[in-house]
């Protein structure tokens, strides 16, 4: 095991550099200077050569990405456009809130689909198997930022229940414990849940179905076992799968929540992006996508270990 | 084995591959036939094709002219059945037109990285050994990315605009086609028929068009097309962010944007252009669920 666990952060070292490759890339394929994506477009140009200088924009392209790295590594992430603040700032809190929000889908979406899921799995080609499956479609289908504002015409047009933007009372950013904050978190959690929630269904019908169809389940009603028990058998098998499928999952809904953000105004990263294209803030915009891609990265790494620990299936050569 | 042998079995191959092939497209259409789902969503889709090709005949109004007069009127409206926009223009007229840019932008991106992913994954699985490696390599640098992320990047980066929403999107969809393909013809390359037809002197480029191509297309189309609800809800969200198309276009997911801030006053016009999207995608997975299970393709 402990040599597997240093082979695979061995094997993310690569990727993680190639990750930051694109995000540096990202500022060059943007049409126009890059210097503009450093300085405000009145600067005079005296001040504009001088921090071109200084950014060794004047240098060829692998070594301004070694410069930029070295950068990124001591947690340099450069100065925002709009407002000159330096991008992690701005960042660490969004990541914080966008966390909560992706954190409160998958857990949403992962007990709803593993219900459905293994339901229609045991009990397949039922009524609630057909159910299960027409949701399943459903949730990956719909358009998850128009789910959120026919979310918002019932339940805060028409209804009124439930708050329909912002993560807290009075426009507040930070997140805390309270009724309040819980109440603003509902919308858009269940909003970005249905994507999770329509995959982990496919994913664990898929795996219990064909879980129950092996011998061993056959051997164990026939030493009989109550069904209580021979769930247990089933649950243990399917759980590696299932909780891999939804680390993933949880991974997109960070980088996928830009749009519900923007939907509800959720202070968390998507709204940082979307402010920043907006404002073509190319520092913000690559400050933010690098540091989700990394997260990204740790969580598929995470997923791989947890994964490799918990089935004795998977060889750890 | 002799050439002659090998000949002959070939041609024995190639006849019954014939034979089959008719066997196996008449199967499927039989099986797609029995299938009342599949049926009926390829029927919504192929009359939405067929109101958006014909738009300038059936919409009512001009998708363009407003009036200040006539703003955000409410659903049954006369002569405005689905109501106005925020500018006056006829809601009904708006949604056929948008379905077009809609439809092109969830298809084409599709299409294209179909085409190149089909080829580099075809490339790496046939040819194996360090180009393979290269390919795949690269193609999981762009795992790295949640499939969103690297949309709103990449176009968020080159700017709004249709063209550069195209490229971001197609960008995001040649990975994975990539690796189904490569999966697809590492499976195939391995199999007997392919070294039959080296051992009797069969070019690559031969064995390619003729024994690996015919193998792994179906397969690759049938991942391809479940690829295109997930397109277009991606291109659609795209325009929602202000990336993709720009006003005074009319596109789905921009018609939503500008609409936003008026679910307070007519909520149900407002949410019309996404229930488009959501039917289409709908449709389209459903269809491509069908032909999975009619060409019997795994996976």
């Amino acid at each position: 095991m402990f040599f597997y666990l240093i082979r695979r952060l061995i094997y993310a070292v690569p990727i993680a550099l190639a990750v930051g490759f694109v995000c540096f890339m990202l500022v060059q394929i943007a049409p126009g200077d890059p210097i503009n994506a450093i300085v405000p477009p009145d600067a005079p140009q005296e001040v504009v050569e001088q921090i071109r200088r200084d950014y060794g924009l004047d240098k060829p392209l692998p070594i301004q990405f070694g410069l930029w790295l070295m950068k990124v590594v001591q947690g340099d992430l450069g100065r925002s456009l709009a407002t000159g603040r330096p991008v992690w700032d701005d960042l660490h809190s969004a990541i914080g809130n966008t966390l909560m929000l992706a954190f409160a889908a998958s857990l949403i979406g992962f007990v709803l689909g593993c219900i459905l899921g293994g339901l229609a799995g045991t009990f397949r080609g039922s009524i609630l198997d057909r159910l299960a499956v027409t949701t399943a479609v459903a949730g990956v289908s719909v358009p998850h930022y128009w789910l959120g504002m026919v979310l918002v015409v019932i339940f805060s047009v028409q209804l009124n229940w439930l708050p329909a933007m912002g993560a807290g009372p009075g426009g507040s950013a930070d997140w805390a414990w309270d009724w309040e904050h819980i109440q603003h978190l509902l919308l858009p959690a269940i909003t970005l849940s249905v994507i999770p929630m329509g995959i982990v269904t496919r994913t664990v019908r898929g795996i219990v179905a064909e879980i129950m169809n092996q011998e061993f389940v056959v051997a164990l009603r026939g030493k009989g076992l109550t069904s209580w028990n021979v769930f247990i058998h089933v649950v243990k098998n399917a759980a590696p799968n299932a909780l891999a499928v939804i680390g993933l999952q949880l991974g997109y809904l960070m980088g996928g929540s830009i749009l519900v953000e923007t939907v509800f105004s959720w202070p968390g990263t998507g709204l940082l992006l979307n402010s920043a294209i907006f404002q073509r803030d190319l520092p913000v915009l690559q400050g933010t996508i690098l540091v989700l891609a990394m997260f990204f990265v740790a969580l598929n790494l995470c997923v791989d270990l947890i994964q490799t620990a918990l089935d004795p299936r998977i060889k750890r050569a | 084995m002799s050439t002659s042998a090998a000949t002959a079995e070939l041609a024995i191959q190639a006849k019954s591959a014939v034979v089959r092939s008719e066997g196996y497209w008449a199967g499927v259409w039989k099986r797609l036939k029995r299938d009342p789902v599949t049926i009926f969503c390829a029927s919504v889709l192929l009359l939405m094709l067929l109101v958006m090709v014909f738009a300038p005949l059936i919409a009512p109004h001009d998708p363009f002219q407003g009036s200040m007069m006539r703003r955000l009127r409410p659903l049954g409206t006369e002569g405005h059945l689905l109501g106005t926009d925020e500018l006056g223009r006829d809601m009904l007229t708006r949604l056929i037109y948008g379905g077009r840019l809609s439809w092109f932008m969830g298809i084409v991106p599709v299409a294209l990285a179909f085409v190149i992913g089909t080829f580099l994954g075809v490339l790496a699985g046939f040819t194996g050994g360090k180009l393979n490696m290269l390919i795949m390599r690269v193609t999981d640098v762009f795992y790295a990315f949640p499939s969103v992320l690297l949309a709103v990047a990449i176009s968020g980066a080159l700017g709004a605009g249709i063209l550069n929403a195209i490229l971001a999107l197609t960008l995001v969809f040649v990975p994975p086609i990539i690796r189904v393909a490569e999966s697809v013809t590492t499976g195939v390359r391995n199999l007997d028929f392919v070294d039959a037809a080296r051992a009797s002197g069969a070019s690559a480029f031969t064995i390619v068009r003729v024994h690996v191509l015919g193998n792994v297309l179906g397969p690759i189309f049938v991942y391809s097309t479940s690829l295109i609800s997930v397109c277009m809800i991606l291109a659609s969200g795209l325009s929602f962010l202000g990336l993709g198309t720009r006003p005074p276009e009319a596109e789905w997911g921009l018609m939503l944007n500008t609409l936003r801030t008026a679910i307070y006053v007519q909520p149900w016009v407002a949410v019309l252009p996404g229930a488009c999207i959501f039917v289409t995608s709908i449709c389209f997975n459903l269809v491509s669920d069908g032909l999975r299970q009619a060409m019997d393709v795994k996976g």
